[in-house]
């Protein structure tokens, strides 16, 4: 027997996520097989292929922002997670505290250094290996040796001192002082064995924002570090982690059941953020069809649903009497709106793109541990 | 089918991590799965060591898609206990090891397609931007 297929009417209604004034209904995906009686919801690639779409909405550097239309919530959550958790980036681990006579202590120093997001050469970044700390649980497996491919060496060497030039009266301590302010511009980066062809030039690993303070001194005072920067995971830190945010909405989904018109209209408009809901002029053919709801509001204004992408679902119209049964809210459960925000390391759609590359790596080496279940 | 390997050997034994290339990994670990006891060829729990709701859910949504899987779900029975389990119950068609492979290689199948598909829109995305900055 041919599997039924559905009317396009019931699979809008599938898609729609219904969002009411206190709950929220048909949440559950419901694509598997077994679920609708007669259908298939069997996986297929091509079938899959067909139905989902990437659109973009902005690609910079530091933030992207894209939907995915057509996936499970279950895989662009893993997706998300995997942004946020399981992308190696490169950042400060292990500092050696020379000396410090700073007001702030080496702990202190240290946990604010390691937060510092660095850039580089990606390509540099990308050839560098994991660093293996010594083991948790005492096994004597011993701790990697730092090398140029696990490890990459930065120095901050600063002494405050007096500024001889500074004007009579000068209340400003930077001016009064030579590095009364130590910003993360002051990390220098020392390239070692081929991390010299890596990171050369531009490349140099260096902090991505030049101006984060990191300490303030006085004169007298000083400060001189050794710091080792290896790969992580934002699992492990989240210093590791390559992004700000990493965050998905679904599109919101208005629907306007009964005419809105007028006043009431104006009303309504105002429930949404500017440019969702627009008025237009009720045309002289919808108020000569008998039973549209419009009859002889011609030349009126009517609400109308210009763009729901920007709609917060606030549910305020929700809470109106005179817009009660007139409108329905809610989300298309299987179109995602991804926001990700890179700190800096890799371009943000760069980072997706590693995401579902992670993903699959993931699944691969599951999988290839498999074979010893099979024997 | 095999037997229950929750025994007590815990021989993790590192990957190579490969001094020159390696591949990029996410563990140093090897990734060893555990069947749970009590199963047999239709019905099986499976053990992932340090995984979590990321792998759990896409594999499940994954499982859940074959129409031989009867019942799939996972759980993290402990939160401070890194496991993640499995349950994969099928009919008499397939076995529970088979449809967590096919589970697998379809999950790995939409990660290409959806490589494809981003770069394919990112590519038209620059090349509007950057005519549309020429104008």
């Amino acid at each position: 027997m041919a599997p039924l297929v559905p009317s396009q009417e019931e699979l809008q209604r599938r898609r729609i996520i219904g969002i009411n004034a206190e709950t929220v209904t048909n949440i559950p995906s419901t694509d598997f097989p077994g679920h609708w009686p007669g259908e298939s919801h069997s996986w297929a690639l091509d079938k899959f292929k067909n139905g989902f779409n990437v659109e973009f909405h902005r690609n910079d550097p530091y933030e992207a922002s894209f939907s995915l239309i057509g996936l499970d919530a279950a895989v662009a959550n893993a997706f998300r997670r995997i942004l946020m958790a399981e992308i190696p980036t490169l950042a400060i681990e292990y500092v050696f505290v020379h000396n410090n006579t700073s007001v702030i202590q080496d702990e202190v120093l240290a946990q604010r250094l390691g937060l510092i997001p660095l850039k580089g050469s990606v390509e540099g970044i990308n050839w560098m290996q994991w660093f293996r700390k010594e083991s948790e649980e005492d096994d004597g497996t011993p701790a990697d040796t730092p090398s140029d491919f696990n490890t990459v060496v930065m120095h901050l060497d600063v002494e405050c001192t007096i500024n001889a030039d500074a004007e009579p009266g000068e209340q400003d301590p930077r001016k009064l002082y030579h590095n009364a302010h130590v910003y993360a511009k002051d990390l220098t980066f020392h390239a070692v064995g081929r991390q010299e062809e890596y990171f050369a030039g531009d490349g140099a690993i260096q902090p991505v924002n030049p101006d984060i303070l990191i300490a303030k001194l006085r004169p007298g005072q000083v400060i001189q570090l050794e710091m080792h920067c290896i790969k992580g995971i934002g699992a492990d830190h989240a210093k590791f982690s390559p992004v700000a945010t990493a965050s998905y909405r679904l599109l919101p989904d208005i629907k306007i059941e009964r005419p809105i018109i007028g006043e009431d209209a104006k009303k309504f408009a105002k429930c949404f953020p500017k440019g969702v809901i627009t008025l237009e002029p009720v045309t002289s053919a919808e108020a000569s069809r008998p039973g549209s709801g419009y009859e002889g509001h011609a030349g009126e204004l009517k609400a109308v649903v210009r763009d729901a992408f920007n709609d917060t679902v606030s549910r305020e119209c929700l809470r109106h009497e005179e817009f009660q049964g007139k409108v329905k809210l809610g989300r298309v459960r299987d179109h995602f709106i991804f926001n990700v925000e890179s700190t800096g390391q890799f371009e943000s759609d760069v980072l997706f793109l590693e995401a579902v590359k992670v993903l699959k790596l993931k699944c691969a080496r599951w999988k290839r541990g498999l074979s010893d279940l099979m024997a | 089918m095999p037997g229950s390997v929750h025994s007590d050997s815990q021989d993790q034994s590192m990957v190579d991590a490969g001094q020159e290339q390696p591949e990029v990994p996410i563990q140093l670990d090897e990734k060893r799965i555990v069947v749970l006891p009590g199963a047999d060829e239709h019905n099986a729990s499976f053990q992932f060591e340090n995984e979590g709701h990321t792998l759990g859910n896409a594999l499940r949504y994954a499982i859940m898609k074959n129409a031989e899987v009867e019942f799939c779900g996972y759980t993290i029975p402990h939160p401070s206990d890194p496991k993640m389990h499995l349950r994969i119950q099928t009919t008499d068609q397939t076995t529970a090891l088979a449809a967590l492979e096919k589970g697998f290689s379809d999950l790995m199948d939409l990660c290409d397609v959806v490589t494809e598909k981003f770069t394919e829109s990112r590519d038209r995305f620059n090349e509007e931007s950057s005519n549309r900055m020429q104008v």
